[in-house]
């Protein structure tokens, strides 16, 4: 493990895993974005890369994408790029990646509270 | 990479909604220390490679300089209710960290800042910045007690780091988890507060 700020390099630079992209193709994708795969059946192409297969298949259950990230050992702004990818394909569901889908704010941030308050 | 336990690193398919919480403040304060007494799992750790100031170099030619840097968050989360998880992200405070904080600060509930009385003057930095973004990222001092650490009431310390008078400011040992879930309870409250109008 590497403390806060240390360089760590890897094998395969990010920008190769993206095909060059920095960005994710939505901007509704966060760390917290929680993801799940859409569909069991339907597999990925031949040309899918090796990451694309590994996010699916760790998504195969509810999960943030900062935690397929972790688990996955790349980080969240590559991640966030192929999950993206893997949204508009269909191949992954994004839950709560648009603010306000179901609940205003003032009401969410109240069932938070309560949730915390239970931990005490 | 895939370790023990895997079974249980899922959400379970009710929730529908992450919400999450910084957790920011110097380094060694006890912020991956908080998370993980309050997460339901091991706190993660995630690299991002970014590029920052680099510090502490006489800029003589005018230019900025630049370094390409890894930066380690760990993050913990608590599945609220069967709809809501919440997830806590560990921040380094510098102010060269900023651009990594500006992508999880969007949508946030709120920061909460640790600080540690032994050396207050470590936290200065943080909150300058957070004080410039109060508007839309609330947030409250938790003072992390540390056993060797003489203890000063709220209001003090309230005047130590010169917060504006509405600031939460609470005690906590961040090894207890109902003292951390307290901690992190008295931030939402307060973006409750500030969101109503009445902080």
């Amino acid at each position: 493990m590497t403390a806060e700020g240390e360089y760590r390099d890897r094998a395969v630079r990010p920008y190769v895993i993206t095909r060059g992209r920095a960005r994710p193709s939505r901007n509704t994708i966060r760390p917290e974005t929680l993801l799940v795969l859409t569909d069991e059946d339907r597999p990925l192409p031949v040309s899918a890369t090796h990451e694309e297969r590994a996010l699916l298949r760790m998504c195969e259950r509810l999960l943030s994408l900062v935690e397929a990230s972790a688990h996955l050992d790349l980080p969240v702004s590559v991640v966030s790029v192929i999950a993206s990818d893997l949204v508009d394909a269909g191949y992954l569901t994004a839950r709560s990646g648009i603010p306000r889908v179901t609940l205003p704010d003032r009401a969410l941030l109240q069932e938070v509270l309560d949730g915390l308050r239970r931990l005490r | 990479m895939d370790s023990a336990g895997s079974a249980d690193r899922y959400l379970p398919d009710t929730v529908q909604q992450a919400v999450k919480v910084l957790v920011v403040g110097a380094f060694g304060v006890g912020k991956t220390t908080l998370i993980g007494s309050v997460s339901e799992i091991i706190p993660l750790r995630t690299e991002e490679t970014m590029t920052v100031a680099s510090e502490g170099i006489d800029d003589l030619a005018g230019l900025e300089d630049k370094t390409t840097t890894t930066v380690a968050m760990d993050f913990g989360r608590i599945t609220l209710s069967r709809r809501i998880v919440l997830y806590m992200f560990g921040l380094p405070g510098q102010r060269r960290f900023w651009d990594l904080w500006d992508g999880l600060s969007e949508g946030a509930v709120g920061a909460l800042v640790m600080v540690d009385t032994r050396r207050l003057e470590s936290s200065f930095e943080v909150l300058d910045l957070l004080e410039l973004h109060k508007d839309t990222l609330p947030f409250a001092v938790a003072v992390n007690q540390f056993p060797d650490a003489i203890r000063h009431s709220p209001d003090v310390l309230r005047k130590a780091l010169d917060l504006l008078p509405g600031t939460p400011v609470v005690e906590c040992d961040a090894r207890d988890r109902r003292s951390s879930a307290t901690a992190l309870a008295a931030l939402v409250e307060y973006a409750l507060a500030v969101q109503g109008g009445t902080p």
